[in-house]
């Protein structure tokens, strides 16, 4: 096993007067309130100055790859918030829509369904980036703007509660749609937040963004530019901080994204302080995207009417032999999609997460494959903070916004 | 003029005639099956000349007694178009026989291949062939077997065993 020298050898230098000059390695987390997780990173400095950098991750993997290889299709759905637990509605979602796609039922999805997965996913990234922006802030010293975020955080995980009991790992929606209609306070609680939330989103606002100190510890920190970027495979508020406009939901519409009025925020410094400017301007573009939502939202059917693949309602299933013997069937072989292999990519808070499914014909896939975006991005770390000041790490870490649930998944 | 998955097939197939083996069409996405020896030049062709600048995905799939040859390294390549508008998505597909799993990286063509080579090295034991780094990335370094592979016994746990009692003997040092 290699092992890290604690002084490298060969990057000693002798100095006329006979004495050496090394660099010294230090050792960041695994425990490090600051890497957000179980992240370690073995820093070679050069007094304050970082030599070189590297990440070794690794310690939350579960394996849920092959996990998912030896259940049914739904069973996997659990799994999929467990990765990214930040917003782990946008998991669930993103993986419900490969399933539909496999399974080739798109087009079969009540509006409803729909419009309700538009509103949750976009809940997702706002919650997704207040933890973002509150924990790069606290990471900087600036306890206040983490208090606001976390407060508002509060009110998303309520209205999560209220439609399916969880407030972290949801596990919500179904292959077909919902598994229960909306709550009759759902709208009414969207809409209280859509009028609260705009004035926390202000007061973090006046917080932070013409700060003196957060303006010096995030400008020109971390810097990627845009061919750097993509080359490296960065998606998210990580890509567009760079100047490049690719948002999935703009490239490859899926829940009816293409119907919705909405910008795709884009910086172009490439630091720190342009993928907080990206992220903050984002939650703005959600809310309206909530808005336009919640003012559609149409009344009718939350689940498909596919016998094949949705269980049947419950008093049936009770009451009716027919019914109970497709619930049986349902769950104990699962549904059986054809055999063929699909990729869906969506537009996670972090960035692109795509799921790649393959059947064989069977209730439980054959492989599933998670592009998670944090475990990409987390590559341009060691180019980012390489040359610049320890300090500068924490904050490198934090403006890219990973969690290390689904790097290590 | 716009461009898409259809064209971005010809061009392929006339640039490289012996190497497109096969090509399918399943819920509106292509997929290539490509020669390996050739994948290399196909990547920078697609990346240079093409601008497929976006490597989304890189991985593999083990097809043990399904098909053969029994591994397929599976690369989702993506290209933005100008102003990010036209996204086009192609996978290509690379088989490697059971005996001979060693493949070209692609870390020269793109360098965000190399945490997902890394991986797919880690949990199938794939080589790639001029990789700057190819060490374990998620499981520890001297773990054994890889996981992904279809003949992983899931009930073993001898080597998180063997592992976990290394890392304890090396704390205690």
């Amino acid at each position: 096993m290699e092992r890290v020298e604690f002084i490298s050898e060969e990057q000693a230098i002798i100095n006329e007067d006979g004495t050496r000059t090394e660099t010294m390695m230090l050792n960041m987390g695994p425990q490090h309130p600051a890497t957000h997780g179980v992240l370690r990173i073995v820093l070679h400095l050069d007094g304050e100055m970082v030599v070189k950098a590297v990440p070794y991750i690794g310690y939350l993997h579960r394996g849920i790859e092959k996990l998912c290889e030896h259940i049914t299709y739904q069973q996997c759905l659990p799994y999929t918030d467990r990765m990214d637990y930040i917003a782990s509605i946008c998991n669930n979602i993103g993986y419900i829509l490969t399933v539909e796609k496999l399974l080739g039922i798109e087009n079969e999805i009540p509006e409803r369904a729909k419009t309700t997965e538009v509103i949750l996913f976009e809940l997702g990234r706002i919650e997704s980036h207040l933890v973002g922006i509150g924990t790069n802030a606290l990471d900087l010293g600036a306890m206040s703007a983490f208090l606001y975020c976390f407060k508002e955080r509060e009110r998303i995980y309520d209205i999560l509660e209220t439609i399916c009991g969880a407030r972290l790992t949801t596990s919500y929606p179904r292959v077909g749609g919902l598994p229960l209609d909306l709550p009759e306070k759902f709208k009414e609680m969207v809409r209280n937040f859509l009028k609260i939330f705009p004035t926390t989103l202000n007061e973090v606002e006046n917080l932070l963004t013409r700060n003196k100190i957060w303006i010096e510890r995030t400008k020109g920190v971390a810097v990627i530019s845009a061919e750097d970027a993509v080359d490296l495979g960065l998606t998210g508020p990580a890509l567009r901080g760079s100047g490049v406009p690719y948002d999935v939901r703009k490239a490859t519409p899926y829940l009816g994204y293409e119907n919705y009025d909405f910008e795709v925020p884009v910086a172009n410094e490439g630091d720190a302080y342009s993928r907080y400017l990206c992220r903050m301007e984002e939650m703005n573009q959600s809310l309206k995207i909530i808005q336009q939502a919640i003012d559609n939202l149409p009344d009718g059917p939350y689940i498909a009417d596919l016998p094949d693949i949705v269980l049947p309602e419950k008093e049936l299933t009770y009451t009716r032999m027919e019914s109970l013997i497709r619930h049986f069937v349902i769950v104990y072989e699962g549904f059986k999609p054809p055999a063929g292999e699909v990729q869906h990519a969506v537009e996670n808070p972090k960035g692109e997460l795509s799921y790649y499914l393959i059947s064989d014909g069977s209730g439980k896939p054959y492989r599933m494959r998670v592009r998670g975006p944090s475990f990409v991005n987390m590559q341009a770390l060691s180019q980012m903070v390489e040359g610049s000041l320890v300090a500068d790490v924490i904050a490198a870490i934090g403006s890219l916004d990973i969690v290390l649930g689904e790097i290590d998944r | 003029m716009s461009f898409d998955a259809e064209q971005t097939t010809t061009l392929l197939t006339k640039e490289f005639p012996q190497n497109i083996l096969d090509t399918k069409e399943y819920r509106g996405e292509t997929t290539l099956v490509v020669s390996k020896e050739q994948i290399l030049n196909i990547c920078s062709y697609l990346k240079d000349q093409l601008d497929f600048t976006f490597l989304a995905d890189l991985t593999a799939v083990d097809y043990l007694e399904v098909k053969f040859p029994r591994y397929e390294v599976v690369y989702h390549i993506h290209r933005f178009g100008p102003e990010c508008e036209e996204n086009v998505r192609i996978r290509l597909k690379a088989e490697l026989a059971e005996g001979d799993i060693k493949i070209d990286s692609v870390t020269p063509v793109w360098r965000g291949a190399d945490w997902l080579e890394r991986e797919v090295y880690d949990m199938f034991g794939i080589e790639f062939a001029g990789h700057p780094d190819l060490r374990r990335i998620l499981l520890p370094e001297d773990y054994g077997p890889f996981p992904l592979r279809k003949d992983f016994d899931v009930r073993n746990r001898e080597a998180s065993k063997r592992s976990f009692e290394n890392a304890l003997e090396e704390g205690a040092d």
